[in-house]
């Protein structure tokens, strides 16, 4: 799987995180108190955080599927994210924003937390590959019940 | 005439108080936001990969793991530049932080809190298919129904979680 990669595949994979990781930094998304204040309707400021990352994307997906190009360390085509639709998007989505209301931290932003030097995030990070482990362990088991394939 | 139109519309902005919603100002928030969509842009021009923050989660408990859901080949092939993407967000915030970012900081938000939070964020966007980053930065920047209505949901159940736990008493 990693033998036929292109040789800065993983360079450019990790310039990404690091400028992802600092615009979490910058942002103040790191601080589960400022995620806080703007879900307790205190300071919107948020808002521009997700419109500036999601209006930069979009633009960028945008033209790069207009070219009909692929990238050069993959040779994948350019295309959209997209899922499917089911009642997993909305439960799931209920349950995390319940999880995040709570704490006021996500995942990228955990991460990013991390590096602010905030070690109670480690508390979140804990609880986020726990609840992660107990939904593979329970959809695990569903669909080997539904299929009669055994566990393994 | 015109000059006058322009008071009224100063006015009537200023009837909205954008003081008060963005006491800290917003320039702070889009440049961090913009930041962050150019590094899943420089991912996904070089690479074509759509990156989102939470599936490391998963994909590193392969690691660890043999639940076959755990173990999805898509988990297995992406486990490795996951770990360094996530890498890459720890230092890219280290480093902003200790520069310009005015010095190591430590959330006084209590423990259970970020625990019992984590707990739910893991099963939750696992659940539903992205996090802030999937759904709410790269599927709503593909314009993705699904993801516009995840991020709805997960927007509003957490905002109004968050003023149930202010309400009760929880501080901070």
């Amino acid at each position: 799987m990693t033998a036929s990669r292109h040789r800065l595949f993983k360079p450019v994979v990790f310039l990404g995180g690091l400028i992802f990781g600092a615009g979490l930094a910058v942002s103040g998304m790191t601080r589960p108190e400022v995620v806080l204040d703007f879900l307790q309707f205190e300071d919107f400021g948020l808002l521009f955080v997700m419109d500036g990352a999601a209006v930069t994307t979009g633009v960028v997906f945008a033209l790069a599927i207009r070219a009909r190009g692929r990238a050069p360390l993959t040779g994948r085509a350019y295309a959209r994210r997209l899922r499917s639709f089911d009642r997993n998007v909305l439960a799931g989505g209920a349950i995390f924003g319940v999880g995040w209301g709570l704490s006021g931290i996500c995942p990228g932003a955990a991460y990013a937390s991390l590096g602010t030097g905030n070690l109670p995030i480690l508390w979140a990070l804990a609880g986020m590959f726990l609840g992660a482990y107990a939904q593979g362990y329970w959809r695990s088991t569903r669909e080997d019940q539904a299929t009669g394939v055994p566990a393994d | 005439m015109l000059h006058e139109l322009g008071t009224v519309a100063s006015v009537g902005l200023g009837a909205v108080d954008l003081g008060a919603l963005f006491p800290n100002g917003v320039a702070r928030y889009a440049a961090g936001g913009l930041l962050v969509g150019l590094g899943v842009a420089v991912i996904y021009l070089g690479t074509g990969i759509i990156a989102g923050a939470s599936t490391f989660l998963e994909s590193t408990l392969s690691y660890v793991s043999e639940l076959p859901r755990l173990n999805r080949p898509s988990f297995l092939a992406s486990r490795d530049w996951r770990l360094v993407f996530t890498a890459g967000i720890v230092l890219g915030a280290f480093a902003y932080t200790v520069t310009l970012g005015g010095g190591l900081w430590t959330t006084d938000v209590q423990p259970w809190r970020l625990f019992g939070g984590g707990v739910l964020v893991g099963i939750g966007t696992r659940l539903g298919k992205g996090c802030t980053s999937g759904h709410g930065v790269c599927g709503v920047g593909s314009a993705s129904r699904t993801s516009i209505v995840g991020v709805a949901t997960f927007l509003a159940v957490a905002a109004g979680t968050a003023q149930v736990v202010a309400a009760l008493g929880v501080t901070p």
